[in-house]
């Protein structure tokens, strides 16, 4: 019998088809020559190549999160534990389960804070739990102890780098020309890094912890995929509606352009803030008040996220539908699309096939940039405590919980530091990333 | 000695050679003209001299001497005090050139400022009225938008006189100007040249521009000179093979025939009679892409007097005529091979007696609109009462300045643009909304009008597919790439891979899919060199006599429209002013505004017999949103009336074709 039950939550459905549609479009995009010219011309650049590189890390992560499950009570009966776990959870099973009392510092071993011990008369550090539980008494070897674990790390680090450059080897061969050394480069690095954090987290809290004793790097590596998946549904769930209203309102033109517009303006004039603020509220109560509606927190918590994409996306939509109305009143005059007019060709088929290719470099560009905005976005509204349910674990409510450990004295600066790298890398990579997307994607751009 | 010596200048991009070896002299006072297709290297040549080239390119070698001064020495600070100085440089897109957040006033005063120290109001002033802006003190407090094209490319050579230049470099000034602004602003140049003594250094690819302003042509192809000569040699005997076939492709009248001027009593300008049997010369192939390694000749490839030695070692530079040099192996003057058959076929096309389409009365208004409730507050009249008919085998042709409605009326004939009154019948029958697939419209722009995410195949096949013809729709497509010149094995390639007059013959092929009885080609071939216009009017001749096509043919080039119509309709702020036969509305003008724009247009005649005096008219073309009262032309006729002023004059039936709106006309 099995001892698990996995569960499928929507944002997990969701980020599936999502990964598939990539994959089948990446496929389709093969075969249509204007685009894999773009696509070549990313996968020349070494700035694309490495930023791709990072994104699929961290999609990675995210992917292994969205695997989630239910552990197998023990006992005749079939009862499965409420707590719905990812194979992330699983893989970090160590980190999740070592929690400490309170705070401490990063690769620590004794608590940030002094406590009464009940051994000696004064105050003092107390010992971890965990941390560092393995030297003993042994503390003069900390240094040389974390020394050694970083150097071990390090080697399999550069082994796995090894391992992978040698897997992807068929790869280069088949394609030489791309910019295959900057993201071996890149795999150097984060496999080191992760080597290095990986040996490390065996014994200590890298990242220290949390006023609750939680391992931050768990901490943070679980806000990625919260933070990965805002960026990507949020789009998936405008996106079709952006690019039909967009494509409509430019080619229809007359009072159907009149009511779009006037809808998108009106939108566009609410303060953003105030109408995310207002829906989530409501979302909230609703969901507050049936109950029923959800088997485990998790699948609550879920729904409350997958309505905050939705109304993201509500409130996000009308950028990307005006730059495509504009596109599209510019492309309905151009001449192939009167020929095509001349000749009798409908008009569904002339937005499928002369319109929409042609604005698609618009609405791919506008995909990757609006990801870093939304990543961003959802940080900002769970700081202002209008964002995720506080038990998602996100950038965002950890740089809620950490704005009071920032007036604690000594500071507690790690879980901001962490969350804020991490966000750091992830944006940054994703505008880059859009950068070198744009110059390969718009035509505008002077190719020489 | 010479104001402008140039020696062996070559631009390298890369590894590639766009400018290669170009040797030139311009003395003070006196125009040369550097001539050339599209992609030869006449514009980054001029750059060059100014130090502008665009950041991939670089000056690889040569020297250029401007008043014994050693340019490409010069420090970058020491350039920008001869740029706008002593050289000034006027460009194609008067638009793009001008900032548009400043007045033109502020912008001479910069160029003034810069040059001589301080500004003066009045000194602005008197450029402007040098460059010939009315009221100019007003003008000055202007901004460019507010300004025509005309006027912007007056204000341009303003900016550009601001320092006094000796040497004026303008490349293609007039390309994007009408012909009768165009006249205007040739004339002012050549004005101005002359009263202050400046060289000029213009470049352009019309043979009739150059001939009407050049004292001595240099002829560039792929990167290198192949011939200069003085003008009045050059036009009597042009000694390259390439510039020979240059001339070759012209549909300009080949003989020159001065009829006399047929109201008020001035010479007459469209001199020669066409020859309309004559199939126009082509030159086979293309330019070669830029970084091609030349051994020979680098027209070897395209010339039909080709010898051996052509493709094994450069052609020496050779003395044809007096003063003409020409860098060619052949040591005779040659002639041309006469180009095939003339169009026998042309005159066997049984022209339909009845008419194929009729429109009458058709009339184009746009709504303006203004404020927030987007209130109607008025009419843009792009065609306000057209009526034409097209017979089958048989071309019209439609000529106006820009914005006059001649493509608003091509677009509301097919009921692209739903016409606001009027009606169109196809061979009897009344057409209400889009028209059917018999007729379609050929368009400028060869690289607008294909969709450049499609294939070649999937393009022609489209109106197949959509008007669901029986067949393959495989076969077909080969057959029609065939019918138009092109290999059926090019359907699986992108627009981008192809020239701009293969890609103005795919869209032919695509108009061609559906067995149409009439195409509407909107200047079909005014995008493209002289060399692929030919083909392509060969190209629609061929067709017409095949099918019998009927064509109404839009387009702005008088020569073009002489050599391919049998009858012309002349518009002006979207009415048809004069309508009749080629000969009638060409030879035997009877509206001021045809007799303009005839004597608007460069004609290669010019350089010939060195006559370049002409008619001008004056003034921008009005605005369609607010036509003059009375006749729209009055403004701009030297011969209103009274009446003209009061009333539009009533069509004129001078013959039972020629029918003229103009109250002298009958006269
Ligand atoms: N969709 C439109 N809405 C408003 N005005 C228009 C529209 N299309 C054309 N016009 C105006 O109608 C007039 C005639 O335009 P049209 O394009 O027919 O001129 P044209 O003779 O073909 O000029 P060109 O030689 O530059 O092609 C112009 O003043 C133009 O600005
Ligand atoms: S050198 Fe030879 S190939 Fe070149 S133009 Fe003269 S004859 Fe033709
Ligand atoms: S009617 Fe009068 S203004 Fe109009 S063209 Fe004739 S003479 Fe000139
Ligand atoms: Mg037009």
């Amino acid at each position: 019998m099995l001892q698990i039950k996995f569960v499928l939550l929507w944002s997990d459905l969701l980020f599936f088809v999502l990964i598939a549609a990539v994959v089948v479009g990446g496929v389709w995009a093969g075969r249509v020559e204007h685009l894999r010219l773009a696509w070549r011309q990313v996968g020349q650049s070494r700035v694309g190549m490495a930023t791709a590189t990072v994104l699929i890390a961290f999609v990675l992560v995210a992917l292994l999160d969205s695997l989630h499950y239910r552990e197998r009570l023990p006992g005749d009966q079939e009862n499965y534990a409420v707590e719905v776990r990812s194979a992330l959870d699983a893989t970090l099973t160590g980190l999740r389960t070592r929690a400490e009392k309170t705070y401490s510092a990063p690769l620590a071993t004794h608590l940030f804070a002094k406590e009464s011990l009940d051994t000696d008369l004064g105050r003092s550090f107390p010992r971890l739990k965990h941390g560092g539980a393995h030297l003993g008494d042994d503390l003069a070897a900390h240094d040389s102890d974390i020394a050694a674990k970083a150097v071990k790390g390090l080697g399999l680090g550069l082994l796995g780098t090894l391992v992978f450059g040698l897997v992807s080897l068929p790869l280069r061969r088949a394609a030489p020309h791309l910019a295959w050394n900057a993201q071996l480069l890149t795999v150097l690095v984060l496999c080191l890094l992760a080597g290095a954090v990986a040996v490390l987290a065996g014994d200590y809290h890298v990242l220290g912890t949390d006023k609750v004793g939680q391992d931050v790097l768990y901490l943070t590596l679980k806000s990625v995929r919260t933070a990965i998946l805002i960026g990507t549904l949020t789009t998936l769930i405008m996106l079709p509606a952006a690019v039909f209203l967009g494509l409509l309102a430019g080619y229809a033109g007359g009072w159907i352009d009149d009511v779009i517009q006037y809808l998108y303006t009106t939108l566009n004039s609410i303060p953003g803030v105030l109408l995310i603020a207002a829906s989530v509220l409501m979302m909230q109560v609703v969901i507050d008040t049936h109950p029923e509606w959800f088997a485990t927190t998790a699948e609550r918590a879920d729904a409350r996220f997958l309505a905050l994409c939705a109304i993201l996306g509500i409130t996000s939509w009308t950028g990307l539908c005006r730059l495509l109305r504009g596109e599209v009143l510019k492309l309905r005059e151009l001449e192939y699309v009167q020929a095509a007019r001349a000749l009798g060709v409908s008009s569904a088929r002339i937005l499928w096939r002369h319109v929409l290719p042609n604005v698609m470099h618009i609405v791919m560009i506008a995909i990757v940039m609006d990801f870093s905005g939304l990543v961003l976005a959802e940080a900002v509204l769970s700081y202002v405590g209008i964002g995720v349910d506080p038990n998602t674990i996100s950038f965002g409510t950890m740089i809620n919980t950490a704005r009071m450990e920032l007036a604690r004295d000594p500071m507690v600066w790690w879980s901001l530091v962490a969350a804020f790298a991490f966000m750091f890398v992830l944006v940054l990579a994703a505008n880059l990333f859009a950068d070198v997307m744009r110059d390969a994607f718009d035509p505008r751009v002077v190719k020489l | 000695m010479s104001l402008l010596s140039v020696r062996d200048l070559s631009v390298a991009i890369g590894a590639a050679e766009p400018v290669d070896g170009v040797s030139f002299e311009i003395g003070a006072g006196e125009t040369f003209a550097l001539l050339g297709e599209s992609g030869c290297g006449k514009s980054l040549t001029a750059l060059a001299l100014m130090r502008l080239l665009p950041e991939a390119a670089r000056i690889a070698a040569g020297s250029v001497q401007f008043a014994g001064q050693e340019l490409c020495a010069l420090t970058e600070a020491q350039m920008r005090s001869v740029r706008g100085g002593k050289i000034g440089m006027i460009f194609q897109e008067p638009g793009a050139s001008l900032n548009p957040v400043m007045t033109i006033g502020a912008q001479i005063a910069e160029a003034l400022k810069f040059h001589t120290g301080k500004a003066q109001g009045e000194k602005i002033v008197e450029l402007l009225a040098a460059v010939g802006i009315p009221d100019p003190a007003r003008r000055a407090t202007e901004y460019p938008f507010q300004m025509s094209g005309g006027m912007k490319q007056r204000a341009m050579t303003a900016m550009a006189l601001a320092g006094e230049p000796e040497l004026l470099i303008a490349d293609e000034p007039t390309t994007a100007l009408d012909v009768t602004i165009q006249a205007q602003v040739l004339d002012l140049l050549d004005g101005l040249r002359r009263e202050r003594r400046m060289a000029m250094l213009l470049i352009s690819h019309d043979l009739g521009v150059v001939a009407q302003m050049a004292d001595r042509i240099g002829v560039m192809y792929a990167g290198q000179l192949v011939e200069v000569a003085p003008r009045a040699a050059f036009y009597a005997a042009p000694g390259h093979p390439y510039t020979r076939r240059l001339f070759a492709a012209l549909p300009d009248a080949a003989s020159a025939d001065k009829a006399a001027y047929p109201m008020r009593g001035i010479a007459y300008p469209l001199r020669g009679t066409p020859s309309r049997q004559r199939r126009l010369l082509t030159i086979p192939g293309s330019v070669p892409p830029l970084g091609t390694q030349h051994a020979g000749c680098r027209f070897v490839e395209r010339c039909g007097e080709a010898l051996p030695v052509c493709r094994s070692t450069p052609p020496p530079w050779r003395e044809y005529t007096a003063g003409q040099q020409v860098r060619c192996h052949l040591e005779t003057a040659h002639t041309l091979p006469a180009e095939s058959a003339d169009f026998a076929a042309r005159a066997k096309v049984g022209a339909g007696e009845t008419a194929l389409l009729e429109a009458s009365d058709l009339k184009v208004h746009f709504p303006i609109r203004r404020g927030v409730l987007q209130r109607v507050v008025g009419h843009v009249r792009a065609v306000d009462g057209v009526t034409i008919a097209l017979r089958a085998g048989r071309t019209v042709a439609l000529v106006g300045e820009s914005g006059c409605g001649k493509t608003t009326v091509g677009k509301a004939i097919l009921g692209l643009q739903p016409p606001t009154g009027g009606t169109v019948k196809l061979q009897g029958k009344l057409l209400q909304g889009l028209a059917p697939a018999a007729m379609q419209m050929v368009f400028q722009d060869p690289f607008g009008s294909l969709n450049p995410r499609l294939r070649v195949g999937e393009i022609i096949a489209e109106g197949l597919r959509a008007l669901a013809v029986a067949g393959d729709p495989a076969l077909r497509v080969a057959e029609l790439l065939e019918q138009v010149g092109l290999s059926g094995d090019m359907v699986g390639r992108y627009p981008h891979e192809f020239s701009g007059g293969q890609r103005q013959r795919i869209a032919i092929a695509r108009a061609l899919a559906v067995r149409p009885l009439l195409l509407i080609c909107d200047e079909p071939t005014s995008a493209l060199d002289v060399s692929v216009q030919a083909q392509i009017l060969n190209l629609l001749t061929d067709l017409q006599a095949q099918l019998g096509l009927a064509y109404l043919f839009i387009t702005h080039n008088i020569t073009v429209v002489d050599y391919l119509a049998q009858e012309v309709a002349v518009m002006y702020l979207g009415r048809i002013v004069e309508y009749g036969t080629v000969d009638e509305v060409l030879r035997n003008s009877r509206h001021p505004y045809t007799q303009a724009l005839l004597a608007a247009a460069p004609q290669i005649e010019a350089g010939r017999d060195g006559n370049r005096e002409y008619v001008r008219v004056a003034g921008d073309p009005p605005s369609p949103a607010n036509p003059p009262a009375g006749c729209h032309f009055h403004p701009r006729c030297p011969w209103a009336e009274s009446r003209c002023r009061a009333a539009y004059p009533a069509p004129a039936m001078l013959s039972a074709t020629h029918v003229v709106r103009c109250f002298l006309a009958g006269s």
